[in-house]
Parts: C-alpha cells; structure tokens; sequence
C-alpha cells in the first residue's frame, strides 16, 4: 500500500537551507519505509507562494486555490515532516500562520499523525527552538510527534562525515528521525479515502433538542 | 420570489473622505434607505442586531416598527436576532409586537452572532452558541403556539404557567429563517421545523453555501416537510453597481480595500471571483444572481448588502435605483425556469392565513408544522 507523507517547508530564500533539510528527511523517510515495504509518494508544500493567501485566509476566514490544496494535503497525510527557519527563538510568521489557517477546515485533522519536527538556522544556539516552539505547537494539534526532531545549523551543512551521507552527527540524525516516523506511519491503519466534508458527523436534531 | 436588501448597520467612516457619519445620522438614514427599497421594487428590509460599537442596531424591533408605519409593501426581517444572547421571551413579545403594528408584514432571521464579548456580556459562554441556539428557540416556538408554557431548561429562569403576550397575529406564529455561514447543526434546526435556511453567502466561497443548502434541503425532506426542492432558501448577495463594469470597480475598490471584513486582505479581483461579491454593470449583476440557483437550487428570497464599508447614503441610494432595475429583470428570469411545484415566495402572513383557510375545509389535512413540531 501506499503512504502519503506531506512536507512542510517554510524556507525564504530560494534554494533555502530549509528546503535542503526537509529533501533530506523526506529522502530518509521514503527509505526507511520502503525497508518496511511500504511505498511512499511524498507532496512537498513549500509555503512560500503561499504566503499571500495565508494572510488573505487569517483576513477573510476562508481558504481558495493551491492554498486548500496544500492544507487538504497535509490533512489527509499518514505523516508529516514540517521544517521552519528559527525567527526570533520560534518557528517562522509562515509557518504559524499556515497553521493558523489550516485549522480553518481541518481543526483535528493532524490529531494522531506522525509528526517529524525540523528546523534551521544560522548557529547551533537556537537548537531548543525545536521543543520549545515546534513541538508544544503539534502537541496542541493533538500531533504525534516524533521523539528525534532535527535540527541543522549553518555549520551543519560543512561539518566533517557528510559527504557521504552516511556518516556524521547531522546524517545520523536524519536517519533516526526517519526511522522513527516510517515506524509510526508503519503502525498505522491506511487513511479512509473518503472526503469528510464536516457534514457526516451532524447530529440528528431529536438529540440536540435533548441535550 | 422575495428581492431586497440587509444591512449590518455598521458606522464605518468614508475612506475617500474620511467623514464619519454620527449614530444619529447612520439610524436616521437607514429608514431612509429601507423606504427607498420600497420604492424602487424591493420586496424586503432586513436589520442586523449588535450590542457593540460601531454598529447601532441594537434594537432592531424599534427600526422595524418604523419603517413599518412609513411603508405599505415592505417585509420587514431581521439578519440577524441573535437568539443565544436574547432571552427568547422578549423575542417572543417585541415580534409578535412587531407583526401586530406591521399587519404581519414581517419575519425574522434567526443567529447566533460571531462577537465574543457580547455572550458574557449578557451572562452567557460563547462556546455554547449551538446549545443556546437550540433551547432558546425551542422556547421561542411554543410560547408563540401555546398559550400557558411551562418549562425548564439551561439557560434562563424556568417558566411556569407563563403567557407570552401579544398572541400572534391571527393565531400565526411569525415565520422564521435560521441563518448560519458554517455550522451544518443549524442547517438541521431549520429543517427539523421547516422553517426557512438562510445562507450568508456573502464571505464564503460558493462551495461551502452549496454543501450547507444541499444538507438543509435533504434534511426539510427527511423530517417530512416536502421535497428537497420545495424547502424554503434564502442566499445573501453583496453588488456594487454602476452603468459601466470600469466605474463600478473604481469608485468601490476603496471601499473594498478599507472593508472592515476584508480589507487589506485579498484584492477586490480576488475576493469577487472567491465569493458571490460583484462589482460591475447592471447586466453582469443580473447574470452572477441568475448562476446562485445553478449551486443553491430554486430559492426564494434574495437579499443584498448594500450599505456599508462607509458607502455614504447618497451613493447607497443610488445603488437601489439601480437595484431595482436589476431585480425587475431578475423576477422573471427567476420564474422562467422555476419548475411548478416549486414555491416561489417563502411563506407570509396573507398566504399562511390563506393556506389555513383552506385547510379547514379539508380535515383530514392537518399536518401543518405545528402538530408536526410538538407530536
């Protein structure tokens, strides 16, 4: 069977160190589940092309065009990897605010996905933004997130064992991070196909008189 | 098919002018603006209800009754009452008030209100905005068809022995829309009644209006009130018209762009092709309306927002010159394609009494929704 992994990459800069990790965890990913025997289509949503219709959606209260496509593919995914730049010790304004509006249509959608939490920035210092920030974020959205979240400084993409990909502290990382989503998604019954359209959970009015 | 207009009654300053009108002059000229619906063809005036600043109808009975001495045709309605936060008793009574010194000229919309504050401040929880939707209006219904009620529930004092006066006009509840943008629950109150399903319309992308109509439509059949087609829908609309399509986009885009709701966010280009907004000529307002019921399906009273984003009242009035152009070409075009067993208004008070008039010469038809509702 197939498993949906949808990535969430916040990256400015064209190409972004944050694009670059995400490929990286997605690479893994698609790996460490195919040893499982699972095959794996992976949809990269890049958030910014996006970034007008976030702050038009947070203005209007609804969604249109690639950004409902984007957030209906993270919302029927069997696992997540989200990757942000660190802006001021947290997560980007873009990246909250495709959130923000993702709850829009989708309030529980992401309860009980696997999460793989990523971030970047210039020096290792900002490292905890990863459990300070990102992961009280998914815990809020009922998210299960992965124990090995990954984070790359600048200095990261220089240090000594990459070249390979095999070795190192950052690769190694990766790969843990990986595993432990493929396991996850791995012991997850397959999403229902059908499309919820909020409309099939109505409660008959008898019941709501009664309340 | 019932055309007209509602307002929110907000006090918005012009943006190109920067000139705020006062309360006194927006309440003043809101009657104004609803006697002027009725002069150009419109069928109905509807007032929102909000207890903030910067909007002034808070006591949307008082402007109804009004307008109602100043016109003779005008269905007064409300968009909406805001029946979580209004105790259902004095709904009961200020409408029933209403629909006497209107000559039943009148309905009302019912809504739960989207501003925070105003649940506490009326000693109510925001997150039960369904749960008092529902009880308060189960209330509302009997006390208007039964004249001692006795009753007990969440969220107000319990009534024992209670009369609510005045009776309705003839015996005649007044008929009542649920509106709602996005909760299919109240779609489900409005066809467990067979009352009337109100979609906003006016912020939302046409989908999610079609998918709210469709439920309610399926469900005003299952709770045996008629055939899907036959259930009783009213959409909201949003136009800023001019001759030409050109003048139309430039003398509204400021006003688009300082919108309370949604300026500064998506361009006027974005949101008209986003959501029912159009801006334009006569013809093109006539062909976006003409294409609701292609995704809404036969409907029977279309509303329009007109006056507000700090429109100034003169350019208001203008508009509904040129509204009821729009809708005298719409009326018929509506009807040509309406199959016949479906209606083409929502029910009034003539055509109520009427119908009961002729029910009671046929006993064995009495499944009106009263003895629906309370079996």
């Amino acid at each position: 069977m197939t498993r949906q992994i949808a990535v969430i990459t916040a990256g400015l800069s064209e190409p972004s160190s944050t694009r670059l990790l995400a490929d990286r965890l997605a690479d893994a990913t698609r790996t460490a589940l195919a040893v499982r025997g699972e095959q794996v289509e992976v949809d990269v949503v890049e958030l910014r092309p996006l970034a007008h219709a976030a702050v038009d959606a947070t203005l209007t209260g609804f969604t249109s065009g690639p950004l409902t496509e984007a957030l209906d593919t993270v919302a029927r995914a069997d696992g997540v990897i989200a990757v942000t730049p660190t802006f001021q010790a947290s997560y980007s304004g873009l990246f909250k605010s495709f959130l923000d509006v993702f709850t829009i249509d989708h309030a529980d959608a992401l309860r009980g996905t696997p999460v793989l939490l990523g971030a970047t920035a210039g020096t290792a210092r900002h490292s905890l933004v990863l459990e300070s920030a990102m992961r009280p974020l998914f815990s809020y959205l009922g998210a299960l997130t992965v124990p090995t979240a990954v984070f790359a400084a600048s200095e990261d993409w220089g240090a000594a064992g990459q070249a390979d990909r095999t070795a190192g502290e950052l690769a190694s990382r990766i790969d843990r991070a990986a595993g432990e989503l493929a396991g996850l998604v791995t012991g997850r019954p397959v999403r229902a196909t059908t499309e919820d359209d909020g409309f099939g959970e109505v409660v008959d009015f008898a019941t709501l008189l009664s309340r | 098919m019932q055309f007209g207009i509602f307002t929110v009654g907000d006090v918005t300053t012009d943006p190109t002018t920067g000139r705020t009108p006062s309360e006194h002059e927006r309440i003043v000229d809101t009657i104004a603006i609803a006697k002027h619906a009725e002069e150009v063809g419109l069928d109905v005036f509807a007032t929102g209800q909000h207890h903030n600043p910067p909007f002034v109808p808070s006591a949307p009975t008082t402007t109804l009754a009004f307008i109602a001495a100043q016109t003779r045709r005008l269905i007064l309605s409300t968009s909406t009452t805001l029946v979580t936060t209004t105790d259902p008793v004095r709904i009961a009574e200020d409408y029933a008030t209403l629909q006497h010194l209107s000559e039943g000229r009148m309905d009302l919309m019912m809504g739960r209100g989207n501003t925070g504050p105003v649940y506490p401040w009326f000693g109510k929880d925001i997150r039960q905005g369904i749960e008092l939707a529902i009880e308060n209006y189960a209330l509302l219904h009997r006390l208007w068809r039964e004249e001692n009620v006795d009753w007990e529930g969440h969220f107000r004092t319990p009534l024992q022995g209670f009369t609510s006066t005045p009776r309705p006009l003839d015996d005649l509840p007044p008929f009542v829309w649920h509106g709602s943008i996005r909760s299919p629950e109240i779609a489900e109150q409005a066809a467990y009644y067979g009352d009337g399903f109100f979609a906003n319309h006016i912020f939302w992308p046409a989908s999610h209006t079609a998918r709210m109509v469709r439920f309610y439509r399926q469900r005003f059949e299952h709770y045996g009130h008629g055939r899907a087609d036959q259930a009783i829908v009213g959409l909201g609309g949003q136009v800023y018209l001019a001759r030409n399509s050109q003048d139309a986009v430039r003398e509204f885009r400021p006003y688009f762009d300082n919108a309370p709701v949604y300026g500064h966010g998506p361009s006027l280009e974005e949101f008209t092709a986003q959501t029912p907004l159009t801006v334009g000529s006569p013809q093109q307002v006539i062909e976006r309306t003409l294409g609701f019921r292609e995704y809404a399906g036969d409907y029977q009273r279309q509303l329009f927002l007109l006056d507000h984003a700090g429109l100034p009242t003169a350019t208001v009035l203008k508009q509904l010159d040129l509204l009821g152009e729009v809708v005298r070409e719409l009326r018929p075009a509506f009807e040509a394609v309406r199959p016949a067993h479906v209606p083409s208004d929502p029910p009034t008070h003539v055509s109520r009494l009427a119908e009961r008039a002729a029910g009671e010469g046929d006993e064995a038809a009495s499944s009106d929704d009263v003895e629906l509702v309370s079996a």
